[in-house]
Parts: C-alpha cells; structure tokens; sequence
C-alpha cells in the first residue's frame, strides 16, 4: 500500500507531501504520524504541502485534526509551503486552520518551532 | 417605414451642395462649444465628408432604412464620428447635434425646390425628417456604446492600478488600499499579496487602509479573508491606518479584529514589523 514517508531531522518530524491527497492516504498519514511522534519522542512535526496545487476541505480537516492530535502528544505541527491558489481557496471554504502554525517554507518552518512558542 | 421613398432629396442635395454645407457649417459652428481653429476644420472636414458620402448612397438607393447594406458607409463614418466625439469628451446632445442640424438648411432648399407642389413637399419633408431621426438615434447609439467601452477600460485599468504590493524591509510588505474594496478587488489584493509573500519570503504584511474611505461588515470581511490566507502561507498580517471614525463603526458593526494586529498608523505598524523581523532603526539627533 502506497504511504508518504515520514523523515526524521533531530526531534523533528518532516512529512512531504508530493502526491494527490486522497482520503485512504490522508488517513493513514494521521496513523503513520501519531504513531511516530511517540515513537520518536518527536517535539515538533512540519508538513509540506508545497506541492500540492488542491486542498480540498477533507484534507484541510485532516490537516487541523492532526495538529491538534500532535498537540496532545505534546509536538507542535507547523504547516509549510502553502500555495497561494490554495491559501485563497481554503479561505473561501471557510477552513481557516486555526491553532495549525504556518511558514513560507520548510527553513522558516524549522526556525519556528526552534524558536519556541511564539 | 423602410418602403418610404426618397425622390427628390438627392437632386436637392446634388444642386445646393455647396450652400447645404455652409448653412450647416454656419449653425455647427454657432453651437460650437470649443471654439479654435482645428475643431472648425474637422467639423468642416467631416461634414463634407458626409455630404459627398449621403449623395452617393441617395444615389444608390432609395429606402431610408439606414441598416440597408446600401447605407454601410454612411453608418460607417457617423460611428467614427460619434466614437471620437465620445472620446473627446462632448454631450450626447453636441454629438447628435451634427446631425440634426443638417435638417434646417436642407429644408430650406427642399422649400425652394419644391416650393410649387406642397403636397410632394410635405412628403420629402417627412421621409427626410424620418431619414435623419434615425441616423441621429444610430449616431446616439455608437456615442452610448463607445462611452461604455470607456467606463469598462477605466474600471479595469483602476483594477490594476490600484493595488501595488511595496516591499519596505527585509521580509516586510507594505500594501496601501486605496478605495472602496469590493468582491472583485480583495480578490486581485489577495491573489498579488500572497504571490508576493512567495516572491519576496516575506514574513509580515502591513495592510493600510487610510485610503479606504468606509469600512463596512463587507469590506471588514474581505480584509479579514486577505489576512487568514497570508496568515495560511506563513505570513502574519497587521492593518494599519485606521481612522477614528472607522475604528468607531468597526466596533458598532461588531466586527472581530481581535485576532489581528492594528495600529493607528503605517509608522507604528512598521516598528512592530521591524521589532518582529528582529531589525532595529536609531534615530540620532543631528544638529543642523
């Protein structure tokens, strides 16, 4: 079965993702990821969305689920990449990600949660 | 109307040509509102034009109906005319005014013409008159027209112009709203912030609506959309120059700005830029 790998940077989590999101993928991502933030006793998770052209609104869900599911196990997730057609388009949609960070890229991603909360 | 036929208008026209024009030269130039040089010699131009065209179409042809293929031409010029005209700037009346004062003089001559058979006389007079009302109307028409096209260009070029996204740091964007924000304009405001925001790997954006005259729950909606999409890229958005009265209305309309970052002026929010970018200004007293 087909998965997005999870890489590993110090007590960072860094999921890429670079294929279309379908629903199966998305859940087993959430899986993949809770499971290796304990595992790894990661403090932080960064995913990369710079690739993607469409979020829809499951996906966006996703997204805001997990972070909030990765700050019960005490890591913060911090969203990157976003493009801006997707930015507008999550908007309209009224999901606005709240409680999920956000940065330009992976680099000022990792500045963030190095920076602590903000 | 259209199996109306005209008889005698072209042996008139062809036989007091010369005093037609003047006649309606005469009168175009007394309503003339600009009056130099150049305009009488266009005015002159372009009536001479017409006469010479209306001849050769009369001759042509004998129906009135101007959407004739036979009156092509003469559609033709008065549409350029009318379009320059709306160009530069005339009243609808000054435009159709060209045409309609053709009627006097050219009645005139019918009169003298026809001066001995008043029945064929009242016959010309009301086919002419038909003849020129409608080529007036499609004179109006082409004017309304071009002045559409020209309220469509502008509104598009204001769209384009009015929404310069300025870089004023390292990392900080500056983008001063000017006008009423509607649908339309947050979303090319939105669509070029976010396109800079990847462009310049800005981390702050200070929005500034001292040109915005009214903020109401729509514009304040439209705004708070441009912040939550920066804010999904990694940027964080602050509003600045607010005015009293608009900070009043914001409040009573219940508007939530509470999640966003205001200040009173672009000065201060760019201090709280700086502050946040970690780059510092001084200011030292020199003395003069």
């Amino acid at each position: 079965m087909e998965r997005i790998p999870i890489l590993r940077m110090g007590r960072l989590l860094l999921v890429t993702i670079q294929v279309d999101m379908h629903d199966r993928l998305a859940m087993t991502l959430q899986e993949d990821l809770t499971n290796r933030i304990v595992s790894d006793r990661a403090t932080g998770v960064l995913i990369d969305i710079s690739a993607l052209d469409i979020v829809d609104s499951f996906i966006g869900r996703m997204i805001s689920h997990t972070a909030a599911m990765a700050k019960i196990l005490d890591a913060r997730t911090v969203l990157v990449g976003m493009q801006p057609a997707v930015a507008i388009t999550l908007v309209e949609l009224g999901l606005e990600l709240e409680g999920v960070s956000t940065a330009l890229n992976v680099e000022l991603g990792i500045k963030l949660l190095e920076r602590g909360k903000p | 109307m259209s199996n109306t036929k005209i008889t005698q208008l072209e042996t008139v026209i062809t036989t007091y040509h010369a005093e037609l024009l003047d006649g309606w030269m005469n009168d175009l130039i007394s309503r003339l509102t600009r009056r130099d040089k150049g305009a009488e010699n266009e005015l002159r131009q372009q009536a001479t034009q017409f006469l010479q065209l209306l001849i050769t179409t009369l001759g042509k042809t004998s129906s009135i109906d101007i959407k004739d293929s036979a009156w092509e031409d003469v559609r033709h010029l008065l549409g350029d005319i009318s379009q320059s005209r709306a160009r530069q700037g005339y009243s609808p009346i000054d435009t159709a005014n060209f045409i309609f004062s053709l009627k006097n003089p050219l009645y005139t001559y019918l009169r003298a013409a026809l001066g001995d058979q008043p029945l064929q006389l009242a016959e010309e007079t009301a086919t002419t008159s038909a003849l020129f009302d409608t080529l007036g109307l499609h004179t109006i028409d082409v004017y309304q027209k071009t002045r559409e096209q020209i309220i469509q260009r502008q509104q598009q070029e204001l769209l384009e112009l009015s929404t310069p996204v300025v870089q004023l740091w390292k990392n900080v964007l500056a983008l001063p709203l000017i006008g009423t924000l509607d649908s339309a304009r947050t979303q090319v405001v939105m669509e070029n912030l976010l396109q800079k925001i990847v462009d310049t790997g800005a981390l702050i954006a200070i929005i500034d609506i001292t040109g915005v005259p009214t903020v109401d729950t729509l514009v304040a909606q439209h705004l708070l959309k441009t912040i939550a999409a920066a804010r999904l890229m990694g940027a964080d958005c602050i509003i600045s120059g607010i005015r009293p009265q608009i900070a009043q209305t914001i409040v009573h309309l219940g508007v939530n700005l509470e999640d966003v970052v205001t200040k009173a002026t672009l000065a201060d929010a760019f201090v709280v830029a700086l502050q946040r970018t970690g780059s510092t200004i001084s200011h030292t007293e020199t003395e003069r």
